[in-house]
């Protein structure tokens, strides 16, 4: 009997440690783990560093991809006031439908407005791309395996390609890309952002706060979620306990 | 029939209704007085966890259906606008969402409590086999609801499954056209699904209702397999087991919220966070986990066919577990070659769903097999042969005498429990 409750816990072990590989990627090496201030049960969010990430998605990411789900309003999340949305808004210029003569209008954007997307639609997207769709990234840190530690080696994980792979033409050389072939160009660089708080801004820094920025707008409900969740636990933790005193009372004179 | 009942209720108003419709009678009977067994342990607490289960499921998701749009071009970012615009919509989401997982979680565990302990022999064969029908509908309920996010999972799942009916010689087309609703899944697809998702939780509640009654004819089973032999067996239902069971649903609740709250995505698949896309074949197409097992079972077969009559099958079998099991012990406990085989099956399942996660390619093909084959093997060979070779231990006299020759009868409260009452 107790071998073969042996055999069942190896087998149920095994098969938690045997499930993963499957999600891995294929021919690219696992992203290394980094510290996130999202981590863990009780883990927050850096605001400044969201901050500084929204920061490097305007200046470079939105250049070529669109983050559709959110709304500028949304950016209350990482603590910007309402004036401050109000004048991140106003600074942009979007597609507000079509004016009485039914011509499309554009015109700055107000707090209710959809993120700007860079292109018009997937076609004008790949016209200009060479081909390539750049992914929307509303969801991308939950939408790939390895989730911020795999975005972050993707954004850090670009270098000139071994001498014996055979790159196709227009492809660059990503470590952690599956199949090491990425359409996109090393899109940061150190230095290339300056952050008004004099933020260090080295490649990893620049990469490290945007993934806090993508991550956040991924999970939007992630810090009100876990501090909930706290107190749920700790009160059920609680009722169980008186649950479990009743049942002893109530079943005391029975065994 | 016909007569109006002798209501015993005190207050006025109960004692009118429970007069003219006896419901207050019938809880008190089935639910107040109803004379349990005293020796459950913790693993018939999962009945009632899967009616808690089924009952959040469906209030999270008429309030989900309030929300959501069952449209190709809409589905996805509507999903989005509940998690992001909808207050609290998060939590209905990921409640929705692992609520099916715990649903699982606790089914799985409830059946494998009735194959350990026989519940599933004379007098309660039908009682299982209504059970085996909320297995079948809570797993298509499932596959449909898991398409309605229209992720790239969803979409692709959706196509493999239904694809699944074309292996069925000349109907098989035919059948797949009918259930897409066109030529490929699409909104009609979509449509249907949701339609269908939305009605099947409340079927399952009527064959819910039917399994309970089908219990409270036979009464339930218990960790000894012996019949009750009279009252001092048996505890009333209220306080005994309502509490024992609010033990089992705060701890339940607690895991819950651990998966809700801390881990909502663990048991999700990525791909899933990627709009539907008909033009894209995800890299590895995964059912949920709960489906792990069976999807192993259907690619362990080198022939379509084959495989989908291997993996309906599977479940199929448990119809008639009843009569393939001729041994008249119902407890593994006075078992002893059967309470080590049974943890060989499950081991095998186990180790069907690893199968099943992984490609199948090398070991994992050969791996497959040998599990399925154990699997067969266990229902349609051991468990026949065993019942006429094995040699049980003796039973006890009676649930209050558990050991043979054990002492007299303890004096106290377990003969009389109504006074507790």
């Amino acid at each position: 009997m107790r071998a073969f409750k042996g055999v069942l816990a190896a087998a149920l072990l095994s098969a938690v440690a045997m499930t993963t590989p499957v999600f891995a990627q294929d021919e690219a090496p696992t992203p290394p783990k980094q510290t996130w201030s999202f981590d863990g049960v009780f883990g927050g969010l850096d605001l400044a560093a969201a901050q500084r990430g929204f920061q490097v998605y305007s200046e470079v990411c939105s250049n070529c991809h669109s983050m559709t789900l959110l709304h500028y309003r949304d950016l209350a999340g990482i603590g910007l006031t309402d004036e401050q949305i109000k004048a991140v808004a106003a600074a942009v210029t979007v597609p507000l439908g079509v004016d009485d003569q039914g011509n499309p209008k554009t015109g700055p954007a107000t707090p209710a407005s959809q993120f700007r997307s860079p292109f018009a639609n997937e076609q004008a997207a790949r016209a200009a791309m060479n081909g390539a769709l750049p992914p929307d990234l509303s969801l991308i840190v939950n939408a790939r395996e390895g989730h911020a530690d795999y975005v972050y080696a993707i954004l850090t994980g670009f270098t000139a390609a071994p001498a014996a792979f055979k790159m196709s033409n227009g492809m660059n050389y990503d470590t952690y890309f599956p199949g090491h072939q990425i359409a996109m160009p090393q899109p940061l660089q150190d230095g290339q952002v300056t952050f008004a708080d004099g933020s260090p801004n080295r490649i990893e820094n620049e990469a490290h706060d945007v993934v806090t920025f993508l991550y956040w707008a991924a999970n939007p409900e992630a810090v009100q979620r876990k501090q909930i969740g706290v107190r749920v636990v700790l009160f059920l933790i609680f009722m169980s306990g008186i649950t479990y005193a009743v049942k002893r009372k109530v079943w005391a004179d029975v065994h | 029939m016909a007569g109006i009942t002798k209501s015993e209720f005190k207050n006025p108003l109960i004692n009118w209704i429970d007069t003219r419709l006896p419901v207050f009678t019938m809880m008190q009977k089935e639910y107040g007085t109803f004379p349990t067994p005293k020796n459950f342990n913790y693993f018939w607490n999962f009945g009632a966890l899967a009616m808690v289960n089924l009952m959040i499921m469906i209030i999270t998701g008429i309030f989900l259906a309030m929300n959501y749009q069952p449209n190709t071009t809409l589905a996805f970012d509507s999903v989005q606008h509940i998690m992001r615009d909808v207050n609290y919509g998060w939590l209905l989401r990921y409640v929705h969402q692992n609520g099916a997982s715990m649903f699982f979680i606790i089914t799985y565990i409830h059946i494998l409590r009735g194959m350990y302990y026989g519940s599933y022999k004379y007098p309660r064969e039908l009682l299982w086999m209504i059970g085996v029908v909320i297995l079948l509908i809570m797993m298509a309920t499932a596959f449909m609801g898991y398409v309605l996010p229209w992720g790239q999972m969803s979409y692709w799942g959706a196509t493999v499954i239904t694809n699944l009916f074309s292996a069925f010689p000349i109907v098989g087309h035919p059948i797949v056209t009918w259930l897409w609703g066109g030529f490929s899944v699409d909104n009609p697809t979509l449509n249907r699904f949701f339609s269908l998702h939305y009605l099947l939780p409340f079927v399952l509640v009527g064959v819910v209702f039917l399994h309970v009654a089908a219990l409270h004819i036979t009464g339930s089973n218990n960790p000894l397999g012996i019949e009750v032999k009279g009252p001092q067996d048996t505890v009333p239902f209220h306080p005994y087991y309502t509490t024992k069971d609010s033990v089992g649903v705060c701890v339940y609740l607690m895991v819950f919220a651990l998966l809700v709250f801390f881990w909502p995505n663990l048991l999700g698949d990525p791909n899933n966070f990627i709009p539907a896309n008909p033009l894209q074949t995800p890299a590895d197409i995964v059912p949920e986990w709960y489906f792990l097992p069976f999807y192993a079972i259907l690619r362990s077969v080198p022939n379509k066919l084959g495989g989908v009559c291997m993996m309906f099958g599977s479940i199929l079998v448990l119809f008639v577990l009843p009569w393939l099991d001729t041994s008249p012990v119902r407890s593994a406990r006075f078992r002893p070659i059967f309470r080590q085989v049974i943890w060989l099956w499950v081991a095998a399942v186990v180790g069907l769903g690893v199968c099943g996660a992984n490609k199948p390619e090398g070991i994992w093909v050969v791996l497959s097999r040998i599990f399925t084959l154990y699997y067969y093997f266990h229902f349609l060979v051991l468990l026949p042969v065993l019942g006429k070779l094995e040699r049980p231990l003796p039973l006890p006299e009676s649930i209050s005498r558990p050991v043979i020759g054990g002492g007299p009868m303890p004096a106290g409260a377990a003969a009389k429990p109504m006074e507790k009452a």
